[in-house]
C-alpha cells in the first residue's frame, strides 16, 4: 500500500468536513434543542452560552409526545412482525414452490413498491371507519403492513434465492421435514436479510405520515410524525420544544444509521439492484 | 404431486395475498369507483357522476397548476440529486479513511422522518433567525413566504433528504469496479479526466438510471414534506397534485374529486414507471 501524501491527507480531511457540513440541518436543530429559551431568537452568536435540558423536559412533561412515542414504537414493532411473517412465508412460497402465474405476481410485487399512498387513502379511510377502527393502532398496523409487504417480499425473495435449494434437498434426503429444514438451515442463513427487511419496515412505519395523519384523531393513536406536525403553539412557535421533539423523533433513525448501517445498506442495495 | 406442491405454495402466500388484496388492491378498485361519484358528505350529496370529476379537473386551473408544480418539483429534485449523488459518491470513493463516518452523516438525512426534515428546514429558513439567511450575510429573505422562493426552498429540502440514496447506489457500484480496469486505463495513458469520462461515468450509467427511476417515482408521489413545510403555499406555489388531492379529500371533504386527483397521481406514477422501463429495456438493462 502506498503511503498517503500530506496532500492526500488534507484532501481526505476536507472531504470529511464537507460531509459533516451536509449534516448541518440536523446538527443545527440538535444545538437548538439544547439552547436556552432566551437565546433562541437571536443570531449571531452561533453558539449558546450554556446548554439546557429545559426543552426536552417541557416536551416530555406533555402527555402528547410521550404517548406518541409509545404509539409509534408499538405500531412499528407489530407492523414489522406482521409484515416480516407474511412476507417470509410469501417469499418462501414464491421461490421454492411451483406457483401458477409466478412472473405476474412478482411484477405486481415490484409495482406495489411504487404504489402512491395518496391513491388509496380515501377508500382506506372509508373502510377503516366502517370497521370501527378509526383512531386505533390496528388501523395503522393494517395500512402500514399492507404498504410494507411488497418491499419485504421483494427483498426476501432476493435473499432466499441466494440460499441454495440443494441444502434443503440434502436435508430432506437425511430425513428432515421441510419445516425442520426451513427452521435449521434456511432461517439461520437468511438472518442478515431478515434483519435488513425488518429495519426498513420499522423505519417506514416510524416515518409514515399520511396514513397516521388521516386515520388518527386523538392522542390514543397519534404517532410521532403526526404529533410533531401538529405541535401545539399557543401564542408563538415554541422552536426550542419543536427542536427537542424532532430529536426524539430522530432517535431510531440515528441508531439505525450509526449502529446498524451494514444491514440498512444491504437492504437498500438489495431492493434496488435486483433485476 | 405438482398440484399439491402448488397448493402448498399458494397457502404460504395466502396471508400476504389476502392483506394486499384487502388493503391495496380492493381500495384501488374502490378509488376508481369513488372518483366517478360526487360525494360531499357535509351536504349529504352522494350520486354517480361518471367522468364528471375528470371533466371538471380538465378545466380546473388549480389542478393544472398543481400538475405543473409536481412536474417541476420532480424534474428539478431528481436532476439535482443525480448530479449531487454522483459527485458525493466519487468523493466517498477517493476517501482513504473515515468513509464509514461520512456515509453515516449522509444516510442520516435519508433516514429521518420527512416531518422532521420539514421542521429542520422550517427553522433553517426562519426569516429573522434562520441559519440560511445568516450564512447569506443577513439577507431578510422570507423563504417559505415568498412565492418565488418557496418552491426552490422545498426542492432544496427534498434534495437534502433523498440525494444520499443516489450516493449510496453509485458508491456501491464504484466499489465494485475492479482495480485492473483503472490500471489498464493508466497504462493506456488516460489522465484523470479521461478516466472519469471514459471509464467511471459509463460504468455508473446503469445504476444511475435505476436510481433515477426510483427517485422519480418517489418524487411524483411525495406528500409529507410539502404538506408540513409549506402546506402548498404561498399562493399555491408549492401545491403538488398529492397536496391538492389531500385538501380536496379531507379539508374540502369532496371525496369524489379528491379521489379523482389521487387516481391521476396513480396513473402518473404508473406511466413514469412504464416509460422508464421501456428506456431501460432499450438500454439492455432489464430483460
Amino acid at each position: 500500500m502506498r503511503p498517503v501524501s500530506p496532500l492526500g491527507r488534507l484532501r481526505d480531511g476536507l472531504v470529511l468536513v464537507g460531509f459533516a457540513l451536509y449534516a448541518t440541518p440536523f446538527l443545527w436543530q440538535l444545538l437548538t434543542a439544547f439552547k436556552p429559551e432566551a437565546e433562541l431568537m437571536v443570531l449571531p452568536p452561533l453558539l449558546p452560552t450554556r446548554l439546557t435540558w429545559e426543552h426536552f423536559r417541557a416536551v416530555l412533561d406533555q402527555s402528547v409526545m410521550l404517548r406518541a412515542l409509545v404509539n409509534s414504537l408499538g405500531v412499528g414493532a407489530i407492523t414489522t412482525a406482521l409484515a416480516l411473517a407474511f412476507g417470509l412465508f410469501g417469499a418462501y412460497g414464491l421461490t421454492r414452490y411451483p406457483i401458477p402465474g409466478k412472473g405476474l405476481l412478482l411484477l405486481l410485487v415490484v409495482g406495489g413498491t411504487a404504489f402512491p399512498q395518496i391513491a388509496t387513502v380515501s377508500p382506506l379511510y372509508l373502510l377503516l371507519r366502517a370497521l370501527g377502527l378509526r383512531d386505533t393502532w390496528l388501523a395503522l398496523i393494517l395500512a402500514n403492513t399492507s404498504f410494507a409487504l411488497p418491499l419485504v417480499i421483494w427483498l426476501l425473495t432476493g435473499f432466499l434465492q441466494e440460499v441454495p435449494a440443494q441444502l434443503e434437498e440434502a436435508a430432506a434426503v437425511d430425513g428432515a421435514s421441510r419445516p425442520r429444514a426451513f427452521r435449521w438451515i434456511v432461517l439461520p442463513l437468511l438472518a442478515p436479510g431478515l434483519a435488513s427487511a425488518a429495519l426498513l419496515t420499522f423505519l417506514f412505519s416510524w416515518n409514515e405520515f399520511l396514513f397516521a395523519y388521516t386515520f388518527t384523531a386523538t392522542e390514543a393513536s397519534r404517532t410521532v410524525p403526526v404529533a410533531l406536525a401538529l405541535f401545539p403553539g399557543v401564542f408563538e412557535v415554541p422552536w426550542g420544544d419543536i427542536a427537542a421533539a424532532s430529536m426524539l423523533a430522530s432517535v431510531p433513525p440515528v441508531v439505525l444509521v450509526i449502529m446498524l448501517q451494514r444491514y440498512l445498506v444491504r437492504g437498500l442495495l438489495g431492493g434496488a439492484l435486483r433485476e | 404431486m405438482r398440484d399439491r406442491r402448488s397448493w402448498h405454495g399458494l397457502l404460504l402466500l395466502a396471508p400476504a395475498l389476502l392483506t394486499l388484496g384487502a388493503l391495496t388492491l380492493y381500495p384501488t378498485v374502490w378509488v376508481l369507483w369513488l372518483s366517478l361519484q360526487r360525494r360531499v358528505p357535509i351536504f349529504d350529496v352522494h350520486r354517480f357522476e361518471g367522468i364528471g370529476n375528470y371533466a371538471f379537473l380538465a378545466t380546473d386551473p388549480r389542478f393544472w397548476k398543481a400538475a405543473q408544480v409536481t412536474v417541476l418539483f420532480t424534474i428539478a429534485s431528481v436532476a439535482l440529486e443525480a448530479v449531487g449523488g454522483v459527485l458525493t459518491a466519487l468523493a466517498l470513493r477517493g476517501q482513504r479513511w473515515g468513509s464509514r463516518v461520512a456515509l453515516s452523516l449522509l444516510l442520516l438525512a435519508w433516514a429521518l422522518p420527512s416531518v422532521v426534515t420539514a421542521k429542520l428546514f422550517e427553522w433553517l429558513y426562519n426569516p429573522a433567525v434562520g441559519l440560511i439567511n445568516f450564512v447569506l450575510g443577513g439577507l431578510p429573505l422570507n423563504w417559505l413566504g415568498d412565492p418565488r422562493l418557496a418552491l426552490p426552498g422545498l426542492i432544496l429540502a427534498d434534495v437534502w433528504r433523498t440525494m444520499p440514496f443516489v450516493t449510496l447506489l453509485c458508491y456501491a457500484r464504484l466499489l465494485a469496479i475492479p482495480a485492473e480496469i483503472y490500471e489498464a486505463a493508466q497504462l493506456d495513458g488516460a489522465g484523470a479526466v479521461a478516466t472519469l469520462t471514459r471509464v467511471t461515468l459509463p460504468l455508473l450509467r446503469r445504476i444511475l438510471l435505476i436510481a433515477v427511476l426510483f427517485r422519480t417515482l418517489d418524487a411524483v408521489r411525495s406528500f409529507d414534506l410539502m404538506f408540513v413545510l409549506t402546506g402548498g403555499g404561498p399562493a399555491g406555489t408549492t401545491e403538488t397534485l398529492t397536496v391538492y388531492a389531500y385538501r380536496s379529500l379531507f379539508q374540502a371533504v369532496q371525496l369524489g374529486l379528491g379521489s379523482a386527483v389521487g387516481v391521476v397521481v396513480f396513473a402518473l406514477v404508473m406511466l413514469t414507471a412504464w416509460a422508464y422501463l421501456r428506456a431501460l429495456r432499450s438500454e439492455g438493462i432489464v430483460a
